[in-house]
């Protein structure tokens, strides 16, 4: 794999995760259980969306097919989609979503924090945007493991159930393929096992805090940094991309 | 038409920044929140670079509109907008006159410099203090994390009893 192609698919992959992930807790707005959460979610959502718009442009640009962001989001089908399965999830209860977002917080944290150190300039100062909206995200996401794990008991048995189910998904943030190897060989962003270690030890002193029991280490799902997805995926971009499919090249 | 000779200079530009409002927080200037970062003729076209306080702030676009609209009442009629993402925008670019007419309005300003510790070290965060706008009391509480924009987040006073925005520190 040539070095232009494996930058365009990583940052698809940058772009595709908080694009999915910025959308499914889109779907939450107007449905949260409390006003408070229901604009907070939403913030985040926004901040994955912003997030999401750099990586995507940046993605076009280095491409050179003359696609943008809006091109990349609205017009490829499940299969050129290359975030990871853990964001395409269902939201589930409020509990099974702030355990997915504190999953991914702390590995998004770890690895935005590692690609503001990239030999790439134009990565660099995405990475450094972002960690600031992230490790803001991150302390949110952290608090509420806490809260809910180590609150009532139907709230402790759902955040338990929670960061159990989820858990299979986690394994695939840290699993390297060629795509990584080239951006390690070309000091553009960090070999993804080396995030795990951290990412352990700081999801393992939160869930103890919080009461919880540390999921044991099991079978792990992947295939989502290929674009092969969870069958969650083609419903979510039917409604992400139906404006566009419907009515192609409807503006506001 | 503006030569080298009649063009305003850019401390005279930034001066007439100083009227354009937040649209989002309108009793702050875009000079007051740091969102200008530079000022310059190239040549005989003007170039105002700006930062987004937030990557997914709704109110860059707008921002860069209104920038716009005021410098062309103003004559300019060759200008450039640049959008400048490093280095990132913090609060700490917010003058004390931003400061000052934050809480004027009733939003509480960042209470720290950015740049604390990592949410690694959890343990040693500290809870912030925020005073409350209206009647400075330091006994308030936080409602959420984030408020009505992404840039704040919401507080209640527990003597006056008023809910609050803070502007978040980042």
């Amino acid at each position: 794999m040539n070095a232009q192609d494996a930058l365009v698919e990583y940052l698809l992959r940058l772009g595709d995760n908080a694009l999915i992930l910025g959308h499914r807790l889109s779907e939450w707005c107007g449905h949260s259980p409390a006003l408070e959460e229901d604009l907070a979610l939403s913030n985040v959502a926004l901040d994955l969306i912003g997030q999401t718009q750099l990586w995507l442009n940046l993605a076009g640009e280095v491409e050179g097919r003359g696609r943008d962001a809006d091109k990349l989001a609205y017009l490829r089908d499940a299969r050129d989609f290359r975030n990871v399965l853990l964001v395409e999830q269902p939201n589930g209860d409020f509990a099974a979503t702030m355990a997915r977002q504190f999953y991914f917080d702390a590995w998004h944290y770890l690895l935005l924090h590692g690609l503001t150190g990239s030999t790439d300039p134009r990565i660099a100062e995405i990475a450094a945007k972002g960690l600031k909206e992230v490790t803001y995200h991150l302390e949110r996401s952290q608090e509420w493991v806490l809260r809910l794990g180590d609150g009532t008991e139907e709230s402790h048995r759902r955040m338990q159930s929670a960061v159990d189910d989820l858990w299979m998904y986690t394994g695939e943030l840290f699993e390297g393929d060629e795509v990584d190897q080239v951006m390690v060989r070309d000091g553009i962003g960090p070999d993804p096992a080396t995030l795990h270690e951290p990412w352990l030890g700081l999801v393992r002193a939160t869930i103890e805090e919080a009461t919880l029991t540390l999921p044991q280490p099991g079978w792990a799902q992947k295939g989502g940094k290929r674009g092969i997805h969870s069958e969650h995926l083609g419903y979510i971009l039917a409604d992400l991309q139906f404006l566009q499919r419907a009515y192609p090249n409807a503006t506001w | 038409m503006i030569d080298s000779l009649t063009r305003p200079d850019p401390d005279q530009i930034r001066d007439w920044l100083g009227d354009v409002p937040d649209p989002e927080v309108p009793a702050v200037s875009v000079m007051d929140l740091g969102i200008v970062r530079d000022v310059q003729w190239q040549d005989s076209e003007l170039v105002v670079a700006i930062t987004p306080t937030y990557s997914g702030c709704p109110a860059t676009s707008v921002i860069a509109f209104e920038i716009e609209a005021a410098l062309r009442a103003r004559g300019i009629d060759r200008l450039r907008i640049e959008r400048r993402l490093s280095p990132p925008w913090t609060t700490d670019w917010i003058t004390q006159e931003g400061r000052r007419r934050l809480e004027a309005y009733g939003i509480a300003p960042p209470a720290e410099s950015a740049g604390g510790p990592s949410p690694f070290d959890r343990f040693l965060r500290k809870p912030l203090t925020i005073a409350c706008p209206r009647c400075r009391s330091e006994n308030t509480d936080r409602v959420s994390e984030f408020g009505s924009t992404p840039c704040k987040a919401q507080y209640r006073c527990r003597d006056c009893l008023e809910p609050f925005d803070y502007f978040k520190c980042i």
